[in-house]
């Protein structure tokens, strides 16, 4: 943790420290402790005043069936770009890794969507399906299927899915390719000359060696999926049609700028709070399995 | 590399052309934003839009950026350039002294600010949105670069990196300029910042990509149309009603929204690949 030969001065580590606390206080705990007092408030409605009612606004939300509805929302949501652009990023890890020339040609080619904006990779998905305009609907409504993300709720959540799944795989496939360039190439020539066919290698060999690769990336995908597609959403759909594609996130957003209700989008906040702690949690667990290792 | 047992030939070819599909249906967004924008705007009003290149590239670029729709889209892309070039900066300064600080001095409540530095992780801006808004509106930062560089910029993950780095470099280098009579201060800027180059600039280039694609947070704090940064600004570009959108101007901006962090990632793809291994351990 430290080094052993350290510098004598009194003053001088807190002024190195000053900046990076003074703004830590003014813009994160402050901010996280007013949202965890006002969760306990109800504001009147001209904001002179505010009453104090404990849980009641947990109470309130969690016995609301738009809160609860958005909870589903997030669980299908997080868990289809999940698993999308894991399972396609590991497809194209696996044949990125297979071939020999051209690879890091390859590589380029996939790594830059990582680069583009959530909210910019939504302006794209969009319009490419925009109802009106769009060509992948205009040929899909000449191939006799009537697409209108608008009004269907599946049509987009499956739209939203696509975009943030599309600007995440880059990512998923750098880490995926990177853990399949580790594994011992004479593990899997052995099995090979055994006569094992590709799938079976892929399946008893490969993929079990990749699991950390595989449990750190859907750690960071979900934290990807619950918290930084909020420009997807907001581009593509702002929530709806009705609040088919609202995810938490995007209501804490929705109630407190839209909607002025402070309380419930204090209290919002907190249970967001709880949910990054937990996944936070887990995902220092695992770094110091990866350390005994 | 070539001691593959197995027979290649067929195999290798269906691995390339998986490949070149897989990179076909990745690049298709990005070519029919392209083609939108080099045609005008009835073409793309009377669909199916067409599938090549028109002849309006300059054309529609210009009036982007001349013009835009709320902003003229050069004054968009200085005020990302000038945010994510503060964020970047400000939380590598910011960050590489207080790991200085953490490493290098022994003294009271150490271990305390370092777990507040790690708290920071469990609060990203999406959970906390309302009251940070109210604290930089009581500010007065609404508006201004201010306001949308410095919430920011504190960083455990830079933090941490340098932390991470400074403890693998050798006390005897310490220990030396110690013995030389120089103080903490010269230690800093004469050994440990030139050592700490590509780690500065892996970093940096992460980080660039951060504060570019920023959303939520200058979505809620620039009303502005001027104040506005290019990657917010595209969604402000749609008409409210039932118009139809000038899409040959907005997706020349989007273009121009997603180049600069592109050309990052691209043309320093060493440094990016090293900078987003390091900043997840």
């Amino acid at each position: 943790m430290q080094k052993r030969v350290v510098f004598n001065n009194r003053l001088l580590p807190y002024l190195l420290l000053a900046p990076q606390i003074v703004v830590t206080m003014l813009f994160f705990f402050w901010p996280a402790g007013q949202a965890i007092y006002q969760s306990a408030y109800i504001p009147d409605p001209f904001g002179l005043s505010s009453q104090f009612v404990g849980w009641g606004n947990f109470e309130f939300l969690l016995s609301d069936p738009y809160y609860l509805a958005s909870f589903k929302t997030t669980v299908v949501f997080s868990t289809l770009v999940t698993v999308t652009s894991m399972g396609a990023a590991l497809w194209l890890a696996v044949m990125a890794d297979r071939v020999i020339k051209g690879s890091s040609a390859y590589k380029t080619l996939l790594v830059w969507p990582y680069a583009v904006a959530p909210a910019v990779a939504g302006v794209l998905w969009l319009f490419m399906f925009n109802p009106n305009v769009g060509l992948v609907a205009w040929y899909l409504g000449a191939a006799g299927y009537d697409w209108n993300h608008v009004l269907n709720d599946g049509e987009a959540m499956g739209l939203v899915v696509a975009a943030s799944s599309w600007r995440q795989i880059s990512y998923n496939f750098l880490f995926f390719l990177a853990g399949l360039q580790a594994i011992p190439k004479s593990v899997i020539e052995a099995a090979a000359i055994d006569g094992a066919s590709f799938a079976r290698r892929f399946w008893t060999i490969v993929f079990p060696l990749l699991s950390p690769t595989t449990f750190f990336l859907l750690v960071v995908n979900i934290v990807y999926a619950f918290f930084e597609t909020f420009g997807v959403i907001h581009t593509i759909t702002a929530g709806g049609p009705q609040q088919a594609t609202t995810i938490l996130v995007y209501k804490v957003f929705s109630d407190g700028f839209v909607g002025q209700d402070l309380g419930s989008s204090a209290a919002q906040s907190v249970i967001l709070l709880v949910l990054v702690g937990l996944l936070t949690v887990v995902q220092f667990r695992y770094i110091e399995r990866k350390v005994h290792y | 590399m070539s001691g593959m047992v197995e027979k290649r030939g067929l195999g290798t070819w269906l691995t390339h052309i998986g490949l070149l599909i897989g990179i076909a249906i990745i690049c298709f967004p990005i070519y029919m934003a392209f083609v939108a924008s080099t045609v005008t705007q009835p073409e793309i009003a009377r669909p199916p839009m067409p599938l090549l290149p028109g002849s309006h590239f300059i054309e529609n670029y210009t009036a982007a950026l001349t013009q835009g729709i709320n902003a003229p889209v050069w004054q968009m892309l200085l005020n990302s350039s000038i945010m994510a070039m503060g964020i970047a900066v400000g939380k590598i300064v910011i960050s590489i002294i207080s790991a200085y600080a953490i490493v290098y001095f022994r003294f009271p409540f150490r271990m305390m600010f370092f777990w507040l530095i790690f708290l920071t992780l469990m609060l990203p801006v999406e959970v906390r949105i309302v009251p940070t808004y109210e604290v930089v509106a009581g500010f007065g930062m609404l508006n201004s670069y201010t306001g949308l560089i410095l919430p920011l910029v504190a960083s455990a993950t830079a933090t941490f990196l340098f932390r991470q780095f400074f403890l693998t470099v050798p006390d005897e280098l310490a220990e030396a300029a110690r013995v030389d009579g120089a103080g903490p201060i010269r230690f800093f800027l004469d050994i440990l910042l030139p050592m700490s180059r590509t780690n500065i600039a892996a970093l940096f280039v992460i980080l660039f990509i951060y504060g570019w694609n920023q959303y939520l947070w200058p979505l809620l704090i620039t009303t502005k149309p001027e104040m506005n940064t290019i990657v917010m600004g595209i969604k402000q570009m749609f008409p409210s009603g039932d118009d139809i959108a000038d899409w040959p101007v907005i997706m020349a901006t989007t273009l121009m929204a997603m180049l600069p962090p592109v050309a990052v990632v691209v043309f320093m793809q060493r440094l990016f690949v090293k900078g987003l291994v390091e900043s997840e351990k």
